[in-house]
């Protein structure tokens, strides 16, 4: 209520004196809380989201996943070989010194070394090669050509060389994650300055005066509470106690459009809900008979049977129903507007008709039994999504058995629970948010061939492999050329799914936001929370 | 009463020993730690330093072996997901749960012994039969759905209390508090009544039973042919007796509201150990799970003892050397 009166006599000082917007203070509600303050502790969208205010990063992406430089004011390749960043001038840090391309070198250091940590920034660290041309040049070398290096420099955050921390022992450059977490090495040159996290409760933001970026401050204070239950985070938005929450439940929209006091902002995020489908067992151990007998034959390692499925598969009626309308049906790896996708491609059009002959051309005519996994709270609606998949196909001619779990036990099993640390089931509901914006990422995990010494391939839970797919794939990674690698990913994605079927797209997930009356959030396709994006309607 | 204390801290040191064993055996069994916070882009590589950091590529029996060889000097394990000491996280997070437990339990004395023992003085009136109706559906219905109708209640539509978190935090006597502000206090209120609605109804309960069959007892008879006063009766003779059960069940209770308030903490986002357990269980951060567990034991066991010293005091016939723990 004080913010809202507040926020109400800033509103009504701008029409009198139509001075610039007088900032206030902000509450967000968030489901989510981060693990780390450290910016290089744990590659994970909410410490993404979090950090990213507080320190800037090379380059980084729009809420629409487009690139923009934050401490670099411009980059290009000077050759095949080489990137050239050249920082902002003036830029200082929240304790007052300047940025120079050091304390970039040292971050790289730090986010390519550290020890300990949960999932570190090495991917997009390693085999880089920084080097300093003067205090705002800086060259990034690799062995070959790497196109993607704009794309991975908006993952690594920029830290001060000089922050102290308490680390005795030196790992980590003598910083320990706990330095970060109560402020003590937290300087950055982001737009936000940390004052304090209360963990299980709240983090809280204070505007950086002298940021010099490209990035809007429309606060002075932004709280960021943390509400993981869903029904308490909206009742928390509607009593007013937040301006903001992340996360709403599709089955609370219809109600909030019906609220005079909220506004609602939706928005496609870059992450794909799909179908994996084991490619790699003669006897697979979720593919049974019609009676549920084992076999030892594998219908699913068929294009055909795989495109007879995704075919049984109503994917409007799944976002209509299941969905409450807030999805976009799939038909390949990233939505419109993104890089590397193809054009001519579009979601697979629901045909029982053509799915029973074409699996009677496979010779499975008479059809087999299926056992449909995915988790029950990882993606919006996963359970009720299965379980639609699973009544379409048994309505079909193939008897579908359907189980969902949590997902702490599901990721194991699905990703290596069967002996040798193969993946366990047969059928599989997963999700894939394109970290780097663009379609390479998703090739390279899910349907490049599993190959651990090349790091492809980690999350090809149905172990696709066609060489086509790989050799088009290099060859992108390889092109700096823009447009010739967007035509190269485009090829890739036309191969591994529209002529084999490797996986079968489901959706792309559309995240909601709501705010009280008076703001708007930009709805972040990388599905991040941010103060930064949520702004008073003009 | 020395050799009672003694012997009942052996016990304890086993109970924690066996239950070390099982939870940690039993988190084992539970999923990857490494799956679930893994970032989606990490390779093959990056996925088996993550395992080797968490020293999960080690055997069951060596990893438990680590695990008690630290624990024996005090340090139950870093946190997966924070990288801090799970001991630290767990006790940052207590004095929350606890300043909840505690207003709960109040309200539930407060509010249960009068309207207990009410009941049991006049069984047949309206009142009585009221309030006895009031405490099944404190029993029957399920926490998490009166939490979010008191939050719609008098959060959303009448406004009067905040919808959720914790309020301003003072230091009194080096413990954080927030109970002493209004700020505090009216955060604090719905989910300590959400919390104790199910202890009242069992304070009620209690209080109701021992009063009526307290009061067919000699010394009240006695006590009214002597011609003492209702009130001397009932608040010295009868309030007494009633005391025992009711202390038994409350500390017991009252290890139950610390440990496992976890759905109110979550309806109300209250940051305590409740929410800390129920994420963890989430992440499978495996050592605070376990470091989190082995604490409760203690708890209870210490509530335990409580529970037998206080026995003492209001019942002076119990004699503690006696007791078989």
């Amino acid at each position: 209520m004080k913010i809202l009166r507040k926020f109400g006599l800033a509103a009504l000082a701008v029409t009198a004196l139509s001075a610039p917007v007088q900032a206030a203070d902000v509450v967000i509600g968030m489901r989510s809380e981060p693990s780390s303050i450290d910016p290089y502790f744990h590659n994970l969208g909410p410490n993404n989201a979090m950090n990213g205010q507080i320190f800037d990063r090379l380059t980084d992406w729009t809420p629409k996943m487009q690139l923009i430089g934050r401490a670099a004011a411009s980059w290009k390749a000077i050759n095949d070989t080489t990137w050239e960043y050249k920082l902002r001038q003036g830029v200082t840090f929240h304790d007052g010194s300047a940025l120079t391309v050091d304390d970039v070198i040292f971050s790289f250091e730090r986010a390519d070394a550290y020890e300990g940590g949960n999932s570190s920034f090495r991917t997009y660290t390693k085999g880089k090669t920084l080097k300093k041309i003067d205090d705002h040049t800086l060259h990034i070398i690799t062995e070959s050509p790497y196109p993607l290096m704009p794309n991975d420099t908006t993952t690594v955050m920029i830290m001060s060389s000089e922050a102290k921390g308490t680390g005795a022992d030196g790992k980590n450059k003598g910083i320990s994650a706990k330095d970060f977490n109560d402020g003590t090495a937290t300087v950055g040159t982001g737009p936000y300055k940390f004052v304090e996290w209360k963990k299980g409760d709240r983090i809280v933001l204070q505007k950086f005066d002298a940021y010099k970026g490209p990035l809007a401050q429309p606060w002075d204070k932004i709280t960021f509470k943390f509400i993981k239950a869903e029904p308490a985070r909206v009742a928390a938005l509607l009593a007013g106690d937040v301006d903001m929450i992340d996360n709403v439940p599709t089955s609370d929209i219809e109600r909030l459009k019906k609220e005079p006091n909220v506004s609602l902002s939706s928005g496609v995020s870059n992450r794909v809900i799909y179908l994996h489908m084991d490619q790699f067992r003669d006897n697979s151990p979720f593919v049974t008979t019609k009676d549920g007998k084992p076999m030892n034959k594998n219908p699913l390692r068929d294009a055909r049977v795989r495109k007879a499925i995704s075919m049984m598969i109503n994917r409007d009626a799944i976002v209509a129903r299941v969905m409450e309308g807030v999805a976009i049906p799939a038909g390949q790896l990233l939505p419109e507007g993104f890089f590397g996708r193809s054009e001519k491609m579009s979601p697979e059009k629901y045909d029982p008709k053509g799915a029973k002959k074409l699996l009677a051309a496979a010779g499975w005519g008479d059809g087999f039994g299926l056992t449909i996994h995915g988790p029950n709270d990882r993606y919006i609606n996963d359970a009720k999504i299965v379980e639609a998949i699973g009544q379409m196909l048994s309505a079909q001619g193939i008897p579908t058995k359907v189980e969902s779990m949590p997902k702490n036990v599901y990721f194991k099993r699905a990703s290596k629970g069967a002996e040798g640390g193969l993946p366990e089931f047969s059928f599989v509901l997963v999700g894939w948010g394109s970290g780097t914006g663009e379609s390479s990422s998703p090739l390279k995990s899910l349907l490049a061939t599993y190959d651990k010494s090349k790091g492809r391939g980690a999350s090809n839970r149905g172990r696709h492999s066609d060489p086509v797919v790989n050799k088009l794939l290099d060859q992108a990674l390889a092109t700096v050329d823009d447009p010739k690698r967007a035509a190269l990913l485009a090829k890739a994605t036309e191969v591994a799914i529209g002529e084999n079927q490797g996986i079968i797209p489901l959706h792309y997930q559309v995240n909601t936001w709501a705010t009280r009356k008076g703001l708007e959030y930009h709805p972040r396709a990388d599905e991040r929370t941010t103060g930064i994006d949520l702004v008073p309607v003009k | 009463m020395s050799v009672f204390i003694i012997r009942r801290l052996l016990q304890a040191a086993l109970v924690v020993l066996v239950m070390s064993f099982i939870v940690f055996s039993g988190v084992f069994l539970v999923g990857d730690p490494v799956e679930i916070l893994v970032s989606d882009d990490a390779d093959q590589e990056e996925r088996d330093r993550m395992i080797k950091s968490m020293g999960l590529d080690k055997p069951f029996i060596v990893q438990y072996g680590l695990f008690i060889s630290k624990a024996v000097q005090g340090d139950l394990g870093e946190s997966f997901v924070f990288n801090e000491p799970a001991l630290l996280l767990i006790l940052d997070r207590m004095p929350a749960t606890m300043e909840l437990a505690v207003v709960a339990l109040v309200i539930a004395v407060v509010f249960g012994i009068p309207l207990g023992m009410w009941a049991g003085l006049r069984p047949d009136s309206l009142a009585s039969k009221s309030i006895m109706t009031g405490s099944i559906l404190g029993f029957s219905l399920p926490t998490f759905w009166v939490g979010i109708m008191m939050i719609l209640l008098f959060a959303v539509y009448l406004g009067w209390l905040p919808s959720t978190g914790r309020g301003e935090v003072q230091v009194l006597l080096g413990m954080p508090v927030s109970v002493f502000s209004w700020d505090g206090f009216s955060h604090v209120l719905m989910p300590a009544v959400n919390l104790a609605l199910f202890k009242l109804s069992l304070v009620i309960r209690l209080a109701r039973a021992g009063t009526r069959e307290v009061l067919q007892q000699d010394y009240i008879k006695f006590a009214r042919a002597k011609g003492l006063s209702d009130t001397r009766i009932i608040m010295v003779h009868v309030m007494k007796n009633i005391m025992i059960p009711v202390v038994t069940v409350l500390g017991l209770e009252f290890g139950g509201l610390v440990a496992f308030s976890v759905v109110t903490e979550t309806v109300f986002a209250w940051p305590g150990m409740g929410k800390l357990l129920i994420d963890s269980i989430g992440q499978l951060d495996r050592p605070i799970i376990v470091a989190y567990l082995m604490i409760i034991v203690f708890l209870f066991v210490f509530i335990n003892l409580f529970v037998d010293i206080l026995y003492s005091l209001l019942d002076p016939r119990v004699r503690l050397q006696d007791m078989k723990a």
